[in-house]
């Protein structure tokens, strides 16, 4: 089905079991260069979004002149995010929204999401 | 391993660090053989990058041998003689794809902080700040290197390490900025700042067929080099006026093409933490004078490494002589082949440019002499291997 809509510039809802409410601000979008049929394999979401569950709403379409897709996430109104609890001070869930989208684009772009060296503390002393 | 890290107050400092780890299937570790100093480096030094911290590895210019690769490298295999580009990026996104990998959208580990700073994130590199998205530097004894399929590149067996070791960002920079200047045959080019940036651009220039090459800067002892390595001509602004002279030798048109390859200029003074993180404007002279020296309808290309903003920018000037700015930092991906050819072909030498070379334990005075440009040092190339004198 997303094959067909290749070249449509219109939103095309990824498969989401709950309604999606037409978008009306709020959302972080990154553009995949790569078709929409890879950045929802199977109209499933990609893993970093999957991890945020039903707390974020995911829409994607294609990106103008050939640039693959941009694929959009918000969180859902009135949703807590998983997990969240324990970043009492931490992160911002917007942050967290726009992360997974960054690490979904790297996954579908490069197979990998890019790691940071591990710091001294979890490695222990130097060799 | 000993690294060359960063210490408060702008200080340098070897220290014993953990050894760099495969971290993603893309990933190369390199031993390192050699590693330079760069103008770049010296803001941060000086303490003007806001997300520096103590720890963090120097160094974005290095070459050495791969001592192991993770699965998804295909390019390369253990004991290739390798020289690395100084921005990481993925080969895979659509910048990339489309000839911009100094854009590239994967190859930052923290993009907010320059999203923040920028609008955008950027790729990160080689010896920056880890907290804004940088990678641990080649100023040590082995360095990860991320995407390296795409950011390292086989060294031919007739190029030396002391030549190939600028391929890493010095050469890869003047050839981009002679690319988007767009050099071509009968062009005039001037270029301000005769440091090894100024002199390869100037060199790159001269190959793409360049008519006149006009470089500037006060240190007369580069001037003598540039005459010597680049066929260009000299200007020592201490004793000219750069507008008046370079008018006179443009028939009074002024260069099609004017390169910034100084950065910004710097009283020596570190920055306090709230300078840094509230961006104290910086001074862009040598900008200005190309904005106002290049011909009508030319090309003023910036390279230098401004870390936020400047003040006193010939915004006008840009309008009425409907000016192009063009602005850059290089990444090695389509550049560095050619130049690793041309470096074989002896059309390209670049080893003159390191002039002093010392073991990483001598980073304190290596950088010294070469922010000071105390005895005629271009550049200092560290070499782990080279002992200690201590």
């Amino acid at each position: 089905m997303l094959a067909r809509l290749a070249g449509a510039r219109r939103r095309v809802r990824a498969v989401d079991p709950r309604p999606t409410a037409q978008p009306a601000g709020g959302w972080a979008v990154v553009t995949v260069d790569r078709p929409p049929n890879e950045v929802l394999p199977g109209g499933r979401w990609p893993e970093p979004l999957r991890r945020l569950g039903r707390a974020v709403q995911v829409d994607v379409w294609p990106a103008p002149a050939d640039r693959g897709t941009e694929l959009a996430a918000r969180i859902r109104p009135g949703t807590t995010l998983p997990g969240l609890a324990a970043h009492v001070a931490g992160d911002h869930p917007d942050r967290v929204v726009r992360a997974a989208l960054r690490q979904a684009k790297q996954l579908a772009e490069t197979g990998e999401v890019l790691r940071a060296d591990r710091s001294p503390i979890d490695r222990g002393p130097a060799g | 391993m000993r690294a060359l890290c960063w210490a408060n107050a702008g200080q340098v400092a070897v220290r014993q660090v953990p050894d760099p780890e495969l971290r993603n299937g893309h990933d190369a570790i390199v031993r390192v053989r050699l590693s330079a100093t760069c103008g770049g480096d010296l803001p941060l030094l000086a303490g003007l990058a806001p997300h520096l911290a103590d720890g963090d590895i120097l160094g974005h210019e290095f070459l050495g041998e791969v001592v192991a690769v993770g699965p998804q490298v295909s390019r390369h295999r253990v004991g290739d003689r390798v020289v690395v580009s100084s921005t990481v990026a993925c080969g895979s996104c659509w910048q990339c794809r489309s000839g911009a990998p100094w854009c590239c959208d994967n190859g930052n580990l923290a993009p907010e902080a320059s999203e923040l700073a920028y609008g955008h994130p950027v790729p990160g590199a080689f010896g920056r700040p880890t907290a804004a998205g940088g990678f641990a530097g080649g100023h040590a004894e082995y360095v990860r290197v991320p995407y390296a399929d795409v950011g390292a590149y086989g060294i031919p067996d007739a190029v030396s390490d002391e030549r190939a070791l600028f391929a890493a960002d010095a050469a890869p920079a003047g050839w981009l900025a002679a690319e988007l200047g767009g050099v071509q045959p009968g062009a005039v080019v001037a270029v301000w700042g005769a440091g090894a940036v100024g002199q390869l651009t100037a060199r790159a220039a001269s190959l793409l067929g360049a008519d006149r090459v006009i470089i500037m800067d006060p240190q007369v002892d580069r001037l003598r080099m540039a005459r010597r390595h680049t066929d260009a001509e000299t200007v020592d602004p201490r004793h000219t006026d750069i507008l008046a002279e370079l008018r006179e030798r443009t028939g009074g048109r002024g260069p099609d093409i004017c390169v910034e390859a100084v950065g910004p200029a710097w009283d020596g003074r570190p920055r306090s933490l709230t300078e840094r993180f509230t961006g104290a404007a910086e001074r862009p002279p040598a900008v200005r004078e190309a904005v106002h020296a290049c011909r009508k309808g030319g090309t003023v290309v910036v390279l230098g490494e401004f870390t936020g903003h400047v003040d006193a920018f010939p915004l006008g000037a840009v309008g009425a002589k409907g000016l192009r700015v063009r602005g850059a930092r290089q990444h090695g991906a389509g550049q560095v082949p050619t130049l690793l050819e041309r470096m074989a072909r002896d059309e390209l030498r670049t080893e003159y440019l390191a002039t002093h070379r010392l073991p990483l334990e001598e980073g304190a005075r290596g950088y010294a002499l070469f922010r000071d440009r105390r005895d005629g040092c271009v550049r200092t190339v560290f070499s782990p291997e080279l002992p200690s004198a201590e």
